[in-house]
């Protein structure tokens, strides 16, 4: 195919030529910013969290009318409410979970009080039905014994004797060392390392916490303060059931208690939902305006090339009369749309890279992959080839004969 | 002519439907989008207090040790720019300003006297009695409470008026006993609906935009029950039935200036209380703050970046649309040349050809925003059923109505120019041989 002739043709419709390429161009960079973005939102909300989320429950309850100091037997008695259900595997109290966007997070260090670099992590109260009923899984160390478990009232110092550690806080507190047995400080006392899990994520999902996400740590108490999360693990199959019989059970045991209508009784996939909707509702809309935008931009191509073969009906059938064939003609449409959709790209892709930067700047995205870009590249041209065929066949079946007509 | 023009253009979409259906729905689309965003955009970046935000101040001190100022540099939020009480109630008795008022924010269990009724939980704010007058609050019923009420730990309590309506069907309940936490309020006063959007009293301590909150409570009194902050940093090993005494930030502080060029010689005041405060080994971080109202939204990023991303996103689809309805015009109009020909040649002058076009152009962009407005209500009301705080506050308001025209009037004329200047210098004779 000779390129020269396109070309010479081109310069005729320059308005038309600039305007596809600047359309593919734009096209271009934002598709491939928008699928990039799309890829980080997935990889966000597909991170595991670590726990059994498939059979746990969560039930925020509040006590009314009780003393905090009262608050031991209460919580004492809701969990042997909930143990004993039938379906239920095991139950314990702590002030927040994974995918609750809520907690507490503090500094831990090597040395005693304020001194030392500190390292973040997040408070999880535990006891020792925490490992089993999390289905977390012990790479190190033990489990916490029942002993250990002691109250914690508002007004206490956190820096129980022992503490559960996740892998990656122990890997960033001890690089490469052992991590069980030794003393990290949380307040003033030490607190000796009794056991590693290999994975736990801190409550919050994203932003302030994303450098430092599975790093959590557990502690022997529980929380005397109003109320208490029950984190409830069910046999299989068993979720619907126990999600209504759980909280009516503890009802019918003290209705003296607030457990909300709306959020007080939630599932760890409702709650994984609800923590990422965000998340996911921005990837749905990215993917939804790449969609829309491809599909404008080939409708622009349809619609200037289409007047484009009608403008040239003559010339095409005096090119079929001279001897070109159908297949002559229709390469010539789909060459001239690859020059300019070659020409777009080149375009697009500066385009594109430019605004990851401005992205990167403005929103701390991060760099965005060759191979996204080179994706969109193809995308775009294949879009553009598809686009055109449709008037390029159209352009083919011009009769010859239309070339004798009034010339 | 203009109703030549008009004519001229009717006939001319309906030689190409699908042509001018595809030019209004792209237009459409992208006006659409981006006043949807836009919308959301207005709404969140909005003043909460249009008459009163310019004069409205809040301060934030830095309450960390010495030697931890390297947690500080890795968490410059970490604190929340929350000030701890022994600060805030000292500058709050200093009075140097026209105003001020300390608050924090609780979650008040809130128990209903009449049987069968179950407690609930609602918001709760803890200040003091400046609030009502400074913030501009409206009272239904009673008032607010003063200075000596909150040193003398007062049970009393302000109410909203839709938990008024709720629990009183909204009549004058002044007097009235409310149980809070477990003790007994006497109501003395009832708000009329309130409910600045955004919270920006209560940034740090929970949404940012709903409702508003149930009840409202002197900070000393409440404390004495021990209502809790729903948020509090602590820099040492704190203890919550002492929060006053703990090395804890917790509440924020509040002051009204009588011209917004007082702030000067406030943050004068506050520089000089800190290095006071220094001298006496309280604190040990020299830098303060002192934000306007505005500032101290921009500062905690009340708006999301998702959203402004969107936004831009928005426009650069608008941006395409308008690339492509200039293409799609152009190629309607070049298809006429010969029709341009024999206009010119029967006498019709260039900016003749060119109003023409222009209408021709200006019409698609009028449907094409009138498209965009249905688009940009679906667009909202998928937004009302969003999970945010704020989704049932997303409406499309008038401004922002009279804007989608502007925008689609604004984008067809700019995407209506280069048809039109190249129809009006088609050139009559080649066209006219050609017939």
């Amino acid at each position: 195919m000779q390129i020269k002739p396109i070309l010479s043709a081109l310069r005729h419709h320059k308005a038309g030529t600039i305007l596809i390429a600047v359309q593919i161009a734009l096209t271009l960079a934002i598709v491939c910013n928008a699928l990039f973005i799309i890829q980080q939102r997935v990889t966000q909300l597909s991170r595991s969290s670590g726990v059994d989320e498939a059979h746990l429950i969560r039930i925020q309850n509040q006590w009314v009318g009780t003393d905090d100091k009262d608050i031991g037997p209460l919580m004492k008695a809701d969990l042997d409410t909930l143990r004993r259900l039938p379906g239920v595997v095991d139950a314990y109290a702590t002030n927040t979970t994974p995918l609750s966007n809520g907690g507490w997070s503090t500094g831990m260090s090597l040395k005693p009080g304020s001194k030392g670099e500190r390292t973040m992590t997040a408070i999880y109260f535990a006891d020792n039905h925490t490992l089993n009923t999390l289905g977390l899984k012990l790479v190190a160390g033990r489990n916490f014994h029942a002993s250990e478990v002691a109250p914690h009232m508002p007004h206490d110092t956190l820096q129980p004797p022992q503490v559960i550690v996740t892998k990656a806080l122990a890997d960033k507190l001890f690089p490469g060392g052992q991590a069980v047995g030794k003393s990290v400080y949380l307040g003033d006392k030490p607190s000796i390392i009794v056991g590693v899990v290999a994975r736990l994520q801190v409550p919050w999902v994203g932003g302030w916490a994303s450098n430092w996400e599975g790093q959590s740590t557990l502690v022997p108490r529980q929380l005397m303060m109003g109320g208490a999360n029950f984190v409830v693990r069910v046999k299989d199959g068993q979720l619907g059931k126990i999600e209504r019989a759980a909280p009516a059970a503890l009802l019918a045991s003290d209705r003296m208690r607030v457990i909300a209508d709306d959020h007080g009784v939630m599932t760890f996939t409702q709650m994984r939902q609800d923590v990422y909707k965000r998340d996911r509702g921005m990837a749905i809309l990215m993917g939804v305006i790449c969609l829309v935008l491809l599909g404008i931009t080939a409708a622009g191509i349809v619609g200037l090339t289409s007047f484009w073969v009608g403008q040239r009906r003559k010339q095409i059938g005096v090119r079929r009369a001279l001897g070109a064939t159908r297949h002559d003609i229709l390469s010539y449409f789909l060459t001239e749309n690859l020059l300019i959709g070659v020409t777009g790209v080149v375009m697009g892709v500066l385009l594109a890279m430019g605004m990851n930067q401005w992205l990167m700047q403005a929103f701390e995205m991060q760099r965005i992959s060759w191979l996204w870009v080179a994706g969109g590249v193809i995308v775009l041209l294949l879009l553009g080839q598809a686009a055109v065929l449709a008037p390029a066949m159209r352009a083919s079946r011009v009769p010859p004969v239309v070339a004798t007509r009034t010339v | 002519m203009f109703f030549y023009y008009l004519q001229l253009a009717v006939r001319s979409f309906r030689r190409n439907r699908v042509l001018t259906v595809l030019m209004v729905l792209t237009l459409g689309l992208g006006i659409g989008a981006s006043i949807t965003t836009l919308t959301v955009l207005k709404l969140l970046s909005g003043d909460p207090l249009p008459t009163r935000s310019a004069r409205l101040f809040t301060p934030v001190i830095n309450p960390w040790a010495a030697d931890s100022e390297g947690a500080v540099e890795q968490m410059p939020r970490w604190w929340g720019d929350m000030m701890s009480y022994t600060d805030a109630m000292s500058l709050l008795h200093a009075r140097k300003a026209k105003r001020q008022a300390v608050t924090t924010l609780t979650k008040a269990r809130i128990a209903p006297t009449k049987p069968g009724t179950y407690p609930f939980f609602g918001g709760g704010v803890l200040t003091t009695p400046d609030f009502f007058a400074m913030f501009d609050v409206p009272f239904a019923y009673g008032g607010g409470w003063s200075a000596q009420d909150g040193e003398n730990r007062a049970r009393v309590v302000v109410i909203s008026s839709a938990l008024n309506n709720r629990l009183f069907a909204g009549r004058d309940s002044v007097g009235k006993m409310l149980r809070v936490n477990d003790h007994e309020y006497r109501i003395i006063g009832v708000l009329k609906p309130w409910a600045p959007q955004p919270r920006f009293y209560a940034l740090n301590f929970g949404d940012t935009y709903g409702d508003g909150d149930a009840v409202y409570l002197p900070l000393q009194s409440a404390r004495a029950n021990h209502m809790l902050p729903t948020n509090y940093s602590c820099w040492g090993p704190a203890n919550t039935a002492h929060m006053e005494t703990s090395p804890c930030a917790w509440v924020n502080l509040w002051v009204e200036f009588e011209h917004a060029a007082d702030a000067r010689a406030y943050k004068q005041f506050l520089k000089h209380y800190v290095q006071q405060q220094m001298a006496l080994g309280r604190l040990h971080q020299p830098r303060v703050w002192l934000y306007s109202l505005t500032g101290f939204l921009d500062r905690e990023q009340v708006v999301p970046s998702d959203l402004r991303l969107q936004t831009n996103l928005a426009f650069g689809f608008l941006l395409i649309c308008i690339v492509n309805t200039v293409g799609l015009l152009l190629a309607k109009c070049l298809w006429r040349s010969r029709e341009i020909g024999v206009r010119r040649a029967m006498g019709a002058m260039r900016r003749m050809i060119f109003a023409q076009y222009m209408v021709e152009s200006a019409i698609v962009g009028i449907t094409g925003g009138v498209l965009g407005l249905v688009f940009a209500e679906l667009g909202l009301l998928a937004i009302r059923h969003q999970p945010a705080s704020y989704a049932h506050l997303a409406h499309l308001d008038p401004s922002m109505f009279a804007a989608t025209f502007a925008v689609a009037l604004v984008a067809s004329l700019i995407a209506g120019l280069l048809p039109a200047w190249r129809a009006c210098v088609v050139v009559p004779a080649p066209q006219l041989k050609s017939i």
